[in-house]
């Protein structure tokens, strides 16, 4: 059983693409051996910034012979179909068996297909992988037509036997021969050495400095980096993603910590640590008592005779040239804000957000609107939530933001003060955007969440009305994303708020904004025309146009609002009634989004332990636009059916309703009404009807306060009552008063229950 | 790559020597392309020839002007006018990244004390209709060259690939030197008896351009002069392969690509003016591409871009 040891390397490998090349590598090589045949007790890929490198344990040496057989013809058949099937399975005549069959003789083919070696299977193996491999973006160099990500160099690939005895694997792939050697560190490392097995190749790596596992590597950064700071009093600021892209940029790691300037240190914590991180891949190294950043740690990739010294010296300097930038960018914005900040609201006038939506800034009035419209719901002040919704966005015109974009919303809140804007625009400008992921914290300040709501709700009214909705793995705007934050800010903050009637709100500034692109739209294709708008038509608008958006009623009000002569005068937006015909219908955008958030409900509802035909019950009942109340139903449900005597409410439900179903369909009445405890016959129906007597305004009292669970309670209480009903009791009697007494008892426990939810829609 | 040099004193002893090692690897040391240009990219040497299958090997020194940057030669380290140095070599050698180490340490940089990266950086230029893959290359955490395999110029594909070489070399003369102001680095001899300054000899001149190109160049003639280019370069290559006068076959590609270089810089003299918008910079983009593109197919049917004669 020998092992494999295959080592592929290259030019510098951008690091972050590293680690999945090494899974990449170890699962196409390993699929590729497994499907010839050969079998292996085990497997690991690694990489380096210069290389990529698999060991293969335990493979087989040689694959399996293989005997197949082929049914042929009968041996009386046409000889044109017994050629047919020797060229098929490409043998020749005489070697074909004839045997008996229930239907005569016929002829049989055995095809042996004899073992290979390993060598043979590796080397094809290998190849294939190599002209096929799934780089994110690969490149040619030289003269060669071979892509890898960057130049590759050399390929190891050698088998080792039990004996220790390694042999190179034959392969030669457009010019690079495989061999036994590789090479160390480039700088600290000493030319090419050759290499027995893979113990033998890390071990050696190892010599010239070269640590092939990235954990290795990683953990490495990690204990020098927390053991320098701590010696020093400090804390590193943990990061995982920079310490894996770090781990990738160098093969022999040593850690070096600087200090940052003092001039530097009033910056913003999250400014210096997204400069030392975004440009130069420091880690950040905070003083545990102060909580401020005081000094960066910087891994080379190489030990120096002076320890350093140098290195540590040119990326301080580095460093300080950064910084220098972020302090000016700093320093000119807290100007811009101490003026107000007016000059960023004005610039983003002429930022487009959308080419059919408009600019940021008539963004920015329509959630200022609709954070207004939402405020009192959430608890929050109106004028409060405008102001804040006014300048949430503000800092996307800063320097700060514009050379560092992930710092948006937070420079915000660095720039409300000096702005003058109260506390809460500034949490507002910081918190709006969340949450962006599933274990982002949702804001809970009232100001904030309005704001945040009116955010995401024009996001998803607008990519809507212009029709650019998210399809199957497609959601370039992000609304899925949208929806499940909206999901998250009404649900944990458990804001009772009507869907409909807030997009509703929001469509209108949207169709306004719309409209008022359109026409620009329009009136830059009319002016270009030498003869006015005559020649135009809808149809030659063309494809950047959504035809659904201008429609002949909108045009000819557009036409009718411009000089005979085709010249147009100033800008124009069309009234609410033509722009409402013209555009899709407001009630359509509302139920369609509304099915949209349901669905993104039901995903995230799932994550919850509640079932989507849960859901689905309480989504048919009122209200279901108001998704707070539509999963405290839920919730309620949900929890009472896992109990037993939900369980067995559910069946007397069904059973009810069934009998109720089939009696109807037959009589062809609906029994609704009209229940008389003076027909009851036995004790079991008397104690239904007291039971519902008791229970029914218990019920309803606590449906009308919304009190799901003390409804369901109620619920319970009628569960032995039914049960002992449907036990005792026969409906279908042929006493007729009786039975019909009896269909209508039944019809008040259908009533009830389909008050708290539809439960026909309960699977299960 | 044991060999150390001593540390340049002065910023043309770099060049001087940058010069020298290339020329000493092989390469056709050649001079500035006579035109105003945003990098040394678009000199024709690098642009044209990596085009076609012809072997080539180019290194040179390249002003270059970016007029956003202008900084009136206050800032320490932005200028709108400095030099780059550039290396094409088609095919790229295999010992490639070996040939660039050994011209640092031809300048002085000690490999056994400096920590020297390859950073993965995609190269792309949309007014060349260009892009390869390679890295930045970083010296103790500081870029000083970019490091390219072409892949595609004015939309080929290039076959063979070239590798291409830059070197920002204020920005790097400045770290060898250890000098923190671009103004003060010594240009020549510090020791000869005029010695000059980076300041004596671009201080005066960053100022003037800062204000020419922030404030005064007269937009409706650089506007003027963009379309002009555009249809000159037009005209140029629409004419027929075949010269009335000698009856050669001549295809007017480098003429043509002038006209396509002017217009990029005027774009870039407009940009910094302010005077184009979000929306309309992309469209000035997709023109002077569209010009590249124009030049790139004109240049492969000529002699040197490997057409047969």
């Amino acid at each position: 059983m020998p092992d494999l040891l295959i080592e592929l390397f290259s030019e510098e490998i951008p690091a972050r693409m590293q680690v999945r090349a090494a899974e990449d590598l170890k699962k196409r090589i390993t699929d590729g051996l497994v499907e010839a045949g050969l079998t292996y007790s085990g497997a690991a890929g690694f990489s380096t910034p210069r290389r990529l490198a698999l060991t293969v344990q335990g493979l087989t040496a040689v694959s399996p012979t293989l005997r197949e057989e082929r049914k042929g013809p009968r041996v009386d058949a046409p000889d044109k179909a017994i050629d047919g099937f020797l060229r098929g399975a490409g043998v020749a005549r005489e070697d074909l068996e004839v045997r008996d069959e229930k239907k005569g003789q016929v002829y049989f083919a055995v095809v042996t297909k004899p073992g290979r070696n390993a060598d043979e299977i590796v080397a094809e193996v290998l190849e294939a992988t190599i002209r096929n491999f799934p780089w994110p973006k690969s490149m040619r160099w030289g003269s060669g037509s071979l892509k890898w990500v960057r130049p590759l160099h050399s390929i190891l690939c050698i088998l080792t036997d039990e004996a220790g005895e390694a042999r190179v694997v034959d392969l030669d792939v457009d010019g690079i021969t495989a061999g036994n050697t590789t090479e160390g560190h480039r700088f600290m490392g000493d030319g090419r050495f050759a290499v027995s097995s893979f113990e033998d190749y890390q071990a050696r790596l190892k010599r010239a400095y070269v640590v092939l596992d990235t954990t290795e590597r990683a953990e490495t950064i990690w204990q020098d980096a927390t053991n320098v700071a701590f010696a020093n009093g400090l804390e590193v600021v943990e990061d995982r993603g920079l310490l894996a892209e770090v781990a990738g940029l160098v093969e022999w790691p040593v850690v070096l910590m600087g200090e940052i300037g003092e001039d530097f240190l009033g910056l913003p914590p999250e400014v210096l640590q997204t400069s030392m991180k975004e440009h130069q891949k420091f880690f950040s190294v905070k003083n545990p008592k102060t909580g401020r950043i005081e000094r960066f740690i910087t891994v080379a990739n190489r030990e120096a005779a002076d320890q350093g010294a140098t290195i540590l010296a040119g990326n301080q300097k580095v460093l300080a040239a950064r910084l220098a930038d972020a302090k000016f960018f700093w320093e000119n914005d807290i100007r811009v804000a101490e003026t107000g900040g007016q000059a960023w609201l004005d610039s983003l006038a002429n930022v487009t957000f959308h080419n059919k939506l408009g600019t940021q800034a008539e963004r920015i009035e329509r959630i200022a609107a609709l954070a207004r419209e939402i405020a009192p719901v959430v608890g929050a002040d109106a004028d409060l939530a405008e102001q804040a919704a006014r300048w949430a966005k503000a800092d996307l015109s800063s320097e700060m933001v514009n050379e560092f974009p992930e710092l948006q919303g937070l420079m915000g809140r660095y720039y409300a003060g000096p702005a003058g804007y109260p506390e809460e625009a500034a949490n507002a400008a910081q918190e709006h955007y969340s949450p962006l992921g599933p274990s982002d914290d949702i804001p809970t300040a009232p100001v904030s969440v309005a704001v945040a709501l009116a955010d995401k709700l024009d996001t998803l009214t607008g990519f809507w009305a212009i029709d650019e909705k998210p399809t199957g793995s497609k959601d370039p705007f992000a609304l899925r994303r949208a929806a499940l934050g909206i999901i998250r800010l009404v649900l944990e903050n458990e804001v009772y708020i009507s869907l409909i009637n807030t997009l509703k709100t929001s469509y209108v500034g949207t169709i306004h904004s719309i409209a008022e692109n359109s026409a620009v739209f329009i009136k830059a294709q009319i002016g270009e025309g030498e003869t006015g708008y005559n020649q135009y038509s809808l149809a030659g608008l063309g494809d950047e146009f959504d035809d659904r958006l201008v429609t002949e009623s909108l045009f000819t009000e557009f036409k009718s609002r411009n000089e005979p002569d085709g010249h147009h005068e100033g800008s124009w937006v069309g009234e609410d009634e033509t722009l409402l015909v013209c555009l899709v219908s407001q009630v359509e955008l509302g139920e369609h989004l509304l099915s949209f958030f349901h669905d993104r409900l039901k995903v995230y509802l799932r994550d919850q332990g509640i079932r989507h035909y849960v859901i689905d019950a309480c989504i048919a009942m009122e209200g279901n636009d108001d998704l707070a109340l539509l999963v405290k139903r839920a919730t309620a449900l949900s929890d009472f059916l896992k109990t037993d005597d939900g369980e067995n409410l559910l069946q007397g439900f069904r059973r009810a309703n069934n009998i109720l179903t089939q009696a109807e369909e037959k009589d062809g009445v609906e029994y609704s009404y009209g229940a008389d405890p003076k027909f009851a016959e036995t004790d079991e129906e008397r104690a239904l009807f007291a039971a519902l007597d008791t229970g029914e305004p218990a019920i309803t009292a606590a449906l009308k306060v919304e009190d799901f669970a003390a409804a369901m309670a109620g619920m319970a209480a009628l569960r032995a009552p039914i049960d002992g009903f449907f036990e005792a009791v026969q409906v279908n009697t042929d006493n007729d008063i009786v039975r019909r007494n009896r269909l209508n008892l039944l019809s008040r426990i259908r009533q009830l229950c389909s008050a708290v939810a539809d439960l026909t829609r309960i699977e299960g | 790559m044991s060999e150390k040099s001593p540390k340049p004193r002065c910023f043309q002893e770099i060049i001087l020597r940058l010069q020298a090692y290339w020329a000493s690897k092989g390469c056709a040391v050649m001079q500035p392309y006579d035109m105003e240009v945003g990098a040394g990219t678009f000199h024709p040497a690098t642009t044209l020839r990596s085009l076609g299958s012809r072997h080539w090997a180019a290194a040179y020194v390249q002003p270059s002007r970016r007029p956003t940057d202008g900084r009136y030669g206050e800032n320490p380290n932005r200028l709108q006018h400095y030099y780059q140095y550039q290396v094409l070599i088609k095919p790229s050698p295999p010992d490639l990244q070996a040939l660039y180490l050994g011209s640092l340490a031809a300048i002085g940089i000690d490999m056994d004390l400096h920590d020297i990266r390859f950073v993965e950086d995609d190269w792309e230029s949309p007014t060349l209709g260009a892009w390869g893959l390679g890295w930045e290359v970083w010296c103790d955490g500081m870029e000083v060259s970019q490091f390219t395999y072409f892949q595609q110029v004015g939309g080929h594909d290039c076959t063979p690939v070239s590798g291409e070489l830059t070197y920002g070399l204020e920005r790097l003369a400045m770290y060898v030197l250890a000098v923190d102001h671009v103004m003060d680095m010594p240009y020549n001899d510090p020791d000869a008896p005029i010695a000059l300054s980076y300041g004596d000899v671009f201080r005066q001149t960053e100022e003037e351009y800062s204000r020419h190109n922030f404030d005064v160049a007269n937009t409706e003639v650089l506007l003027r002069h963009f379309e002009e280019a555009e249809a000159e370069c037009e005209a140029l290559l629409s004419l027929p392969a075949q010269d009335p006068k000698t009856g050669k076959r001549i295809i007017m590609a480098h003429p043509a690509y002038d006209q396509c270089i002017k217009a990029s810089h005027i774009f870039n003299l407009l940009d910094a003016r302010g005077v184009i918008s979000v929306t309309e910079r992309q469209a000035y983009i997709g023109r002077v591409r569209a010009l590249a593109k124009q030049c790139a197919d004109a240049f492969v049917q000529t002699e040197a871009g490997g057409h047969a004669a």
